[in-house]
């Protein structure tokens, strides 16, 4: 029961964001299709009924994000300086690469999997169980995997032991 | 408030006009496709921050929905682009696309 609540009050937000009306019509209209949608899908937000992992999961990956913008952005300038290269072909050194994660959740995986492809010169070709395999566009990309983005993605999302 | 926006959207711009020149001079397919979906993903959202602070600079309730909208479609894009990034680069491999190595060139 908490989950559809929790759900129509997010969905309700959601609403009024992108409606932007405050008459009671749109507002009512708005009310009963959130508490529809509450009522069949709540399972989708929240899979196994409970709200405080979930909002735990929610505020870690809040904090998370900053991190995951500055490496977004210096490894953007990184590969602004590899294409404006003169001698590109040079700096380049296009490989796979597969490593082992020690990430348990699929949560965190699929986090860790995106963060890998956000931050350029590297995508996360496949995740098969806990082997990673990353498509990398230099070496030195390659070789600072999995490293400190792990780590963090571990202390963010990992269960404590 | 107006120069910041036109800072950020420069900047937008410049990942925009990096991602491009990327597209244009790697070698290969793999390699053209970190510039095409990443750059691109940053540029983007730097180009949406720019113009939600332009928004932002006339403050109204109407102006701040219309800014969490924007907010909301660059997170879209943060979720969306590695994603499809992802699935088109496991695709090419799937099918045998030739990647470009390094010591071929030397023979």
């Amino acid at each position: 029961m908490p989950a559809k609540f929790a759900t129509f009050f997010i969905m309700l937000l959601f609403w009024v964001v992108l409606s932007g009306m405050f008459d009671g019509f749109h507002l009512t209209l708005g009310v009963i299709s959130c508490a529809l949608v509450a009522h069949f899908s709540h399972r989708l937000l929240f899979p196994d009924g409970k709200i405080g992992p979930w909002a735990r999961d929610v505020s870690r990956l809040t904090l998370y994000l900053p991190f995951l913008f500055k490496e977004i952005v210096v490894a953007n300038l990184q590969v602004a300086r590899i294409v404006l290269h003169p001698r590109m072909l040079d700096l380049i050194d296009p490989r796979l690469v597969s490593f082992k994660t020690r990430l348990k959740r699929p949560l965190s995986r699929v986090t860790f999997g995106q963060s890998i492809t956000l931050t350029p010169a590297t995508i996360t070709v496949s995740i098969d169980d806990d082997v990673f395999t990353v498509y990398s566009l230099t070496r030195s990309a390659a070789e600072s995997l999995p490293g400190e983005m792990e780590k963090r993605v571990a202390a963010a999302l990992e269960e404590q032991p | 408030m107006a120069v910041t926006a036109a800072i950020f959207i420069v900047l937008g711009l410049f990942f925009f006009l990096v991602g491009t020149v990327g597209i244009l001079r790697l070698p290969d397919f793999y390699t053209r496709l970190q510039a095409a979906g990443k750059c691109d993903s940053l540029a983007a959202v730097l180009v949406l921050v720019g113009v939600v602070i332009y928004v932002l600079s006339d403050f109204s309730l109407a102006n701040l929905l219309v800014g969490i909208k924007i907010l909301a479609i660059a997170g879209f894009i943060f979720i969306a682009s590695p994603t499809a990034t992802h699935a088109i680069t496991a695709a090419a491999l799937v099918v045998g696309v030739e990647p470009w190595k390094k010591e071929k060139k030397g023979r």
